[in-house]
């Protein structure tokens, strides 16, 4: 049988490289095609890499916490007696382990409303509106974290092996051993550090942030890189405009409450602007393309991305085909993705491919902000909260009311004022006319 | 369960395994008519009579090579040793003639004998006569080393001892005579080369064998009231060492003590220490640590030789070592 090489596979479509978070088969195993290999640590989510030929798993070349660019060789399958010294000796050099470059927080905190409300965290609020908690408060002072000494991270087997599990960054921790040996106590406090936080009052399903110490250096993990990369080529090089409207909720707010008293169906505004601008969109086919250098793609089908925040990032789980989808499909395929996204346990498919996408930070209480377009979007909607104010009627006359602040990036290459200004206007006549999302 | 002292329970099994086979013999100074230099013997010779219970000279080397021969062509003696600090006379026989010959015979003969006796420090019995051998006889391919540290064991581990067809070392020790302890009244033995979890713990393992055993015992009662909780691992037979109950306690706790009454330098724990920080490097979240006796000889004053000795606070000492406490 012939010897066969273990590649990185890509594994989602933006994935340029991946962390090794651990092999499921040791050197000397037997192997068959298919059988899962490693779990790799994509720029999005976590996934598992399966053997492409049998044989027995001679060589892994780059061991778990170790990073690697996709198609680079980290392994050999062959039989027992093949010699695979030509084939390990090709390889690149191995990519030397590193600290597992990935944090982990403790889960959020279940939200107060349904996970389908929970408005999506959007990379332009780069101001995060929940602040870092507190430090916790650990059992014994804290000396400074390992990696500032600025040597090899001093840790005990058993602390290694504990990091790599929990993906805890071993230079983020602070060693409480000898010579700032890292043991296992400092990874069970770091580890436990978000959840012995005092616990919020507030109905906001905040996201618990990571332990901050001062001055200390965080070391970036595979999504944050990505997010970084991604909307900085975004924001420099489509040009962006924002337009915002104001959308009477009355009647949205009046629709809801009959659904959930009379029907005990919960639907959140999320959904119905989901769907609102499923439907404008495949009336507006310029706002669901993209730009594509020489020319302007435009998509047909409708997906719309709804941006989640997750440990450390964002990820913008997909509504495939929303404008044929009912607002009642469309909320439970919102819950259950959001879910699965703060467990990191969303397929590729899940959150790739949507055409245009949905941030709100109505539930952090935000009014109107603007977003970065999700590349290569033409347009991203950035969704404030349902606020109730003093509106004034045609007659002069003051009543309360509830109104909407959403406002629309464009990508003024692909997209204009006006047909930005006739998008917005398309959603905000359906979001006032809610019956309309129904049919 | 009877409560017997160790003494009683050793007895025992060898008045058992000689009542039940005729080629089982004792011999060594002092074994019959004085009844044993420890009492071990008491009553022996009066059941079974000189034939079977035979006085030596004092000479080592000759109870050795008798009970080496005899084992040769088929009787399972039982050579006490007064001490094992005058096993160094019988060396010679031990190692290079009851360890080898199944060996160099290609298996056409065996050596079925015991060789036992207390070993380790006493009471105020100075240098020549505290001494603690196991690591020389566990060097040793070819012999088997056992040493128990509770009756029950005693009493099941030398029934074994006299049943196996290998030269055992089978190592007591004084201060352990009278320590009581529950034994069965059946017939029942204890397999060589099986470890013991003497107390199960969750945060720390220690293993120790023979008197340090006790010892690691009352440190891990001490360890309970500061809330640290210590599991005891008794390995039993040195060689051959079952490691795997060692390992798999490791596995669990992530610290491991290894205490001796050996002295440090190729001590019997370093092989242990060695073991483990091989087979169980993942799981340790602190260095092996080693307690034994001091490295010099055994002083005679009653202070120098508690201060010589592995006691509890030098264990409970390295637990909070390896606990980072």
């Amino acid at each position: 049988m012939a010897v066969s090489k273990v590649v990185l596979a890509k594994l989602s479509p933006t994935m340029e490289e991946g962390t090794i978070v651990k092999w499921t088969k040791k050197e000397g195993d037997p192997v068959k095609q298919g059988d899962v290999l490693a779990e790799i640590e994509t720029d999005k989510a976590n996934m598992e890499m399966e053997a492409q030929g049998s044989g027995v798993l001679r060589k892994i070349l780059v061991p778990a916490g170790g990073k690697a660019p996709v198609g680079s060789l980290i392994g050999v399958i062959a039989e027992p007696n093949e010699d695979i010294s030509k084939m390990v000796a090709s390889a690149a050099p191995a990519a030397p382990a590193q600290p597992q470059q990935q944090q982990q927080q403790a889960p959020p905190p279940p939200a107060a409303q349904p996970a389908a409300a929970a408005p999506a965290l959007q990379p332009a609020a780069a101001a995060r509106p929940a602040a870092a908690p507190p430090p916790a408060i650990g059992p014994r002072p804290v000396p400074a974290p390992a990696a500032a000494e600025g040597s090899r991270v001093k840790a005990s087997p058993l602390a290694r092996s504990m990091a790599a599990q929990r993906n805890i960054p071993l230079d983020a921790v602070a060693g409480s051993g000898p010579n700032g040996r890292i043991i296992k106590r400092d990874i069970e406090s770091w580890a436990g550090a978000p959840t012995g936080a005092p616990a919020r009052s507030s109905a906001a399903p905040a996201p618990a942030g990571p332990t901050i110490t001062p001055g200390q250096e965080i070391p970036v993990s595979n999504i944050r890189r990505v997010i970084a990369k991604r909307l900085a080529e975004s924001m420099f090089t489509a040009p962006h405009f924002y337009v915002t409207v104001d959308v009477d909720m009355d009647a949205a707010v009046a629709l809801r409450d009959q659904l959930q008293r009379g029907e005990d169906v919960k639907v959140t505004y999320n959904d119905l602007v989901v769907k609102a601008c499923a439907k404008a969109l495949t009336r507006f086919p310029m706002v669901n393309a993209s730009w594509a250098g020489d020319k302007i793609v435009t998509h047909g089908e409708v997906h719309v991305g709804i941006a989640v925040t997750i440990p450390d990032g964002l990820i913008t789980p997909v509504v495939r085909n929303a404008d044929r989808k009912s607002v009642l499909d469309i909320s439970r395929e919102v819950k259950d993705l959001a879910t699965r996204a703060r467990e990191r346990k969303l397929k590729p498919e899940e959150f790739t491919g949507s055409t245009f996408t949905i941030s709100n930070l109505g539930m952090f209480g935000v009014t109107e902000f603007t977003a970065i377009i999700n590349p290569p979007e033409s347009a991203i909607l950035a969704v404030g909260a349902v606020q109730r104010v003093a509106v004034v009627d045609e007659d002069d006359s003051v009543r309360p009311g509830h109104r909407m602040k959403v406002t629309l990036s464009s990508d003024h290459r692909v997209v204009d004022g006006a047909m930005a200004a006739q998008f917005l206007g398309e959603v905000r006549r359906l979001l006032e006319n809610p019956v309309s999302l129904f049919v | 369960m009877a409560v017997l002292t160790m003494r009683d329970a050793l007895n025992q099994a060898m008045k058992e395994e000689m009542a039940r086979d005729p080629s089982v013999f004792i011999l060594g100074e002092e074994v019959g008519a004085y009844q044993g230099a420890y009492k071990v013997t008491q009553g022996l010779l009066a059941q079974f009579g000189e034939w079977r219970v035979r006085d030596t000279p004092i000479a080592e080397e000759v109870i050795a090579g008798v009970a080496v021969g005899a084992a040769f062509i088929g009787l399972r003696p039982i050579a006490e040793m007064m001490t094992f600090n005058f096993s160094l006379l019988a060396l010679d026989m031990i190692i290079n003639h009851a360890a080898k010959y199944r060996y160099m015979s290609g298996g056409q003969v065996r050596c079925p004998m015991v060789m036992r006796g207390p070993s380790g420090a006493a009471a105020q019995v100075a240098a020549q006569h505290s001494q603690a051998f196991e690591s020389i006889y566990a060097y040793v391919p070819g012999l088997v080393v056992a040493m128990p540290s509770t009756p029950k064991d005693a009493k099941g581990m030398l029934k074994s001892a006299i049943r196996d067809d290998n030269p055992v070392i089978f190592m007591e020790n004084e201060v352990l005579y009278n320590l009581k302890g529950e034994v069965p009244e059946e017939e029942y033995h204890i397999p060589l080369g099986l470890a013991d979890v003497k107390r199960p713990g969750k945060e720390v393992t220690i293993v120790a064998w023979s008197r340090p055993c006790i010892t690691a015992l009352a440190a891990a009662t001490k360890l309970a009231e500061e809330g640290i909780d210590a599991e005891v691992v008794d390995p039993r037979t040195l060689r051959p060492l079952d490691e795997d109950v060692i390992f798999d306690s490791v596995r669990k706790t992530g610290r491991c003590v290894v205490v001796e009454e050996g002295w440090r330098i190729a001590g019997f724990g370093a092989e242990i220490s060695d073991r483990v920080q091989r087979e169980c490097f993942d799981a340790l979240d602190a260095p092996v640590i080693r307690v034994t006796s001091e490295d010099v000889p055994m002083p005679y004053a009653k202070t120098l030789e508690k201060a010589y000795l592995p006691q509890p606070e030098k264990i409970i000492e390295a637990v909070h070592r390896v606990m980072y406490r």
